[in-house]
């Protein structure tokens, strides 16, 4: 097989500092289908955005068919015969099928005036070539998500697509919809076509992909044949096994419970269920940690408990009081403290210091004030102390958070989190893409914590990260509790992960033990 | 030293630094230019254009004059601004700020002193309350405060000229414009042969009071972390709503006050007919202030002396004020520009992020 292209030590730094691609290599031959998977964050993304055009690399080299490249634009990839398809569908609602499909290369009457039924006429022979099912005179905006998801791919292929970028393409689909993408996809492949399939769902990467790439923090971590390597090979390699975690780690003792959830149900705008009937306790002195495939509740989970979000339906009480209709500041001063998932959007303002940044919950507390003015002085020197308690890495805590590392925003992060004696901690993704011994710091920590006497709720997509640091395991599968394990340590990866891909539940009764008076 | 100095500083502060030194002498450059295009004793325009503003004294006068009420806008612009708050009801706000100080003036009978300071208060209110309907509406229904605000402006402008000319237009004036102001009312002139005024105190304590009020007090940093990220400040459990509210009421209020200054100090009318010119240069005050309350007078006074050095230059030369117009929207567009200069900001950051490693 013909390698159709090839991209040679990519190096991407984003404006902001961050480097997303560390000198990655990676090549797809001609008719296969290549899986390119890691954790968020880890560049996939990235990489396929310079592969599109989207982003340009800082260095390195694109080669096409042999022959170097350099797209400015995804027009010029779209030109050499590369298609995309986000996550996020880029179509226009209020257009027909067939308007969406031909937009940008338009089939144009004399005059310049859109050719209407050359554009019906074309998407339909595209759709039969394809074996697509599409009515191109249908509005998009009644289309179901499936349907849109095919629009796209059609309008990839009318403008010539040969290599076509799929985006975590099910991570928006029912299972009957998977099946269905995955037998257009064996046909494209079939006819020639080649496709690149971003992906953490690990099940179907096996599925369907000839190869697959491994990312980890910006960087390759190997290309493999699909059915030589197994899923726990290819999960190790994404989370990077040899880490070797030395956490002095005691039991816990866990006490009475802090946080009760009961019958939450939290329902999107689609009428979806992200969050079906949960009910668990969180008792003090204790870490319960939360595992589960990326989109199956966790982050909802996260955002109720936080109060970014109402829950639809069900109560949840800390220190036995409803924070229904609580704002995030109420819920805050019943000593809740959280440290979220995307820390530059939720966790700091990057453009302001890191005294400013640590203040962001302190700086109405009595102590710190005077009147309406905050008393500066004492605020700084707090704040130089907790730069140097958490080992932030800087100059000056008058440093604006955009200039440091990501491992050292997160303990600013932390640090401003841990400091208020919290009763309640909701760790979402607390070491996501950051080194290892920022990840360390913050896990000694959270154990000190627990063993003050606070309720940790940790919830991470590094298996290896919440089996070390849990005493006891939620799993979550479709926006519902479907394991409880009181004692985390006997776990093995497997076994989670039959539980986490929806292949194993608990029974009813199995699961209510994790509710505690 | 230099180098040292350098070192220490952050790549976004160097950066800035160099790309606004590059914008002026860019913008300074194609205003030399075009000069030398249009006019046939181009040194003698610049000199007029440069020197003008310090040609006497009476000009001096002007330059800070004119910074007065450019200083109040620019300073209700960054407010709101610093909040992400893209309120352009300054100008409104400031006209309906002078209507209301004029009929305070014209009808309540007050004695020295508080007569002037009872206006200025009335005045802010009423400028804070225009500048709040964006900010109501965009609380309540998710409408954009720029376009709701610069609509506002029209209605801002015409119900102060409607007051004006309906209620309080003195017939004899012999143009558009209401009653003689009684003196009590009047902000005295300070310095003979000029017309700075009293409002020169006024100026200098807002820019102090917003000072502190942005960099030292709870609200202000309330509002500042709404402006740097909103999703930040929600999370850490600040009101952010009541900040989005706060923030357009203190940029109004600002706005309101200068109006008012402005007619109690340099006329004994009323006697707007339209929107002041300078009612929209708060953007251009506070953009080049960096939204920083001490570095807006020093912006505002830039922009005064541009302004007088430009009308200095079209009556003594033969180079119209049009043309100032032209230079002044360069600068701004070169400072405003962002990505001016990207590419060598990215190689600072390649170098500053990989040297890390």
């Amino acid at each position: 097989m013909q390698e159709i292209v090839k991209m040679v030590d990519i190096l991407k730094v984003y404006p902001n500092g961050i480097v997303a691609n560390q000198k990655v290599n990676f090549s797809i031959v001609e008719g296969e289908i290549h899986a390119l998977v890691g954790e968020n964050g880890a560049g996939k993304s990235t990489l396929m955005k310079i592969l599109f055009g989207i982003e340009q690399p800082t260095e390195g080299k694109i080669i096409l068919n042999g022959q170097e490249v350099k797209f400015a634009n995804p027009q010029e990839a779209i030109k050499h015969g590369i298609g995309m398809v986000h996550q996020h569908f880029m179509l226009v609602p209020s257009l027909t099928v067939a308007e969406n499909v031909v937009l940008g290369d338009e089939p144009k009457k004399a005059g310049g005036l859109l050719d209407i039924q050359k554009a019906i006429a074309d998407t339909a022979e595209i759709a039969k070539r394809y074996h697509f099912d599409i009515d191109p005179k249908a509005k998009v905006e009644d289309c179901s998500v499936g349907t849109k998801q095919k629009i796209e791919i059609l309008k990839a292929l009318f403008h010539g697509a040969k290599v076509l970028i799929l985006d975590e393409p099910t991570a928006v689909l029912t299972p009957q919809e998977t099946s269905e993408l995955f037998k257009e996809l064996m046909l494209l492949k079939d006819k020639g076509h080649t496709i690149v399939f971003i992906s953490h769902k690990l099940n179907e990467v096996k599925e369907i992909t000839d190869r697959i790439t491994i990312m980890r923090a910006g960087k390759d971590v190997g290309t493999y044949d699909t059915d030589k390597v197994s899923k726990e090979d290819i999960s190790n390699l994404m989370v990077g096994r040899e880490i070797v975690w030395d956490l002095d780690k005691s039991k816990a003792d866990p006490k009475d419970v802090a946080v009760q959830v009961a019958q939450v149900t939290l329902v999107n705008e689609h009428k979806r269920k992200l969050l079906d009937d949960v009910n668990f306790s969180i008792r003090r002195g204790e870490i319960l940690g939360v595992v589960g495939v990326e989109g199956n509740g966790q982050r909802e989970l996260v955002d109720v408990l936080t109060g970014l979000q109402q829950a639809s339906l069900g109560t949840i009480t800390i220190n036995g009081e409803n924070i229904q209709r609580y704002s995030i500041r109420k819920i805050r001063d019943l000593g809740l403290s959280h440290i979220p998932e995307d820390r530059m959007t939720l966790g700091v303002a990057e453009y302001a210091s890191i005294e400013e940044n640590l203040m962001s919950i302190y700086f109405d507390k009595p102590e710190f004030l005077n009147g309406p003015f905050m008393k500066l002085k004492q605020i700084n020197a707090w704040a130089k102390e907790k730069v140097v308690d958490y080992r932030v890495k800087t100059g000056s805590e008058k440093t604006p958070v955009k200039m440091l590392s990501g491992g050292n925003i997160q303990k600013v992060v932390v640090a401003r989190e841990f400091s208020n004696n919290p009763k309640v901690i909701i760790a979402d993704q607390p070491t996501r893409g950051i080194d290892v011994g920022a990840a360390q710091f913050i896990h000694k920590k959270l154990i000190e914590l627990r063993d003050k006497g606070c309720a940790v709720l940790l919830v991470s997509a590094d298996l290896t990260e919440v089996m070390d640091l849990s005493d006891s395991l939620l799993v979550f599968y479709n926006g519902k509790i479907v394991a409880y394990f009181e004692d985390a340590s006997v776990l093995t990866e497997t076994e989670l992960g039959l539980y986490m891909l929806g292949l194993k539940a608990q029974s009813e009764a199995e699961i209510r033990r994790c509710v505690y008076a | 030293m230099l180098k040292q100095w350098l070192k220490k500083q952050s790549v976004d502060s160097k950066f800035e630094t160099l790309r606004f030194s590059v914008a002026i002498i860019i913008a300074l450059l194609v205003a030399f230019g075009l000069i030398l295009l249009v006019s046939k004793e181009p040194f003698e325009a610049l000199r007029h254009l440069f020197l003008g503003p310090i040609s006497k004294f009476r000009k001096i006068g002007n330059v800070v004059e004119t910074a007065i009420p450019l200083t109040f806008l620019g300073l209700s612009v960054s407010v709101m601004f610093s909040a992400n708050q893209f309120n352009m009801g300054s100008s409104g706000a400031l006209f309906m700020g002078g209507t209301v100080a004029a009929i305070v003036g014209l009808t309540l009978p007050l004695p020295t002193g508080i007569h002037p300071f009872v206006a200025l208060m009335f005045a802010g209110v009423v400028g804070g309350l225009i500048t709040s309907i964006p900010a109501i509406i965009k609380l309540k229904w998710n409408a954009s405060e720029l376009v709701s605000s610069l609509m506002l402006n029209f209605v801002a402008l015409n119900l102060g000229l409607y007051l004006i000319m309906n209620h309080f237009r003195d017939p004899d004036a012999g143009t558009l414009a209401s009653f003689k102001f009684p003196e009590t009312a009047l902000l005295p002139t300070l310095i003979k042969g000029t017309r700075i005024h009293f409002g020169i105190f006024i100026v200098i304590l807002m820019v102090v009071l917003i000072w502190l009020f942005l960099a030292k007090t709870k609200w202000g940093y309330a509002l500042r972390m709404t402006g740097m990220n909103m999703n930040f400040a929600k999370y850490s459990g600040i009101s952010t709503a009541a900040v989005i509210l706060y923030s357009q009421f203190i940029g109004g209020f600002l706005a309101g006050m200068g109006g008012a200054v402005e007619v109690l100090g340099m006329y004994d009318r009323f006697r707007w007919q339209m929107m002041p010119t300078y009612a929209f240069d708060g953007v251009i005050v506070a953009v080049l202030g960096k939204r920083n309350p001490i570095f807006v007078p020093v912006a505002a006074i830039l922009l005064a002396y541009i302004r007088v050095g430009a009308d200095t230059m079209s009556v003594n030369s033969d180079v119209s004020y049009e043309m100032i117009s032209i230079i002044q929207g360069f600068i701004i567009i070169m400072i405003a520009a962002n990505a001016f200069l990207k590419h060598y900001r990215q190689k600072m950051v390649v170098k500053e992020a990989t040297s890390h490693d």
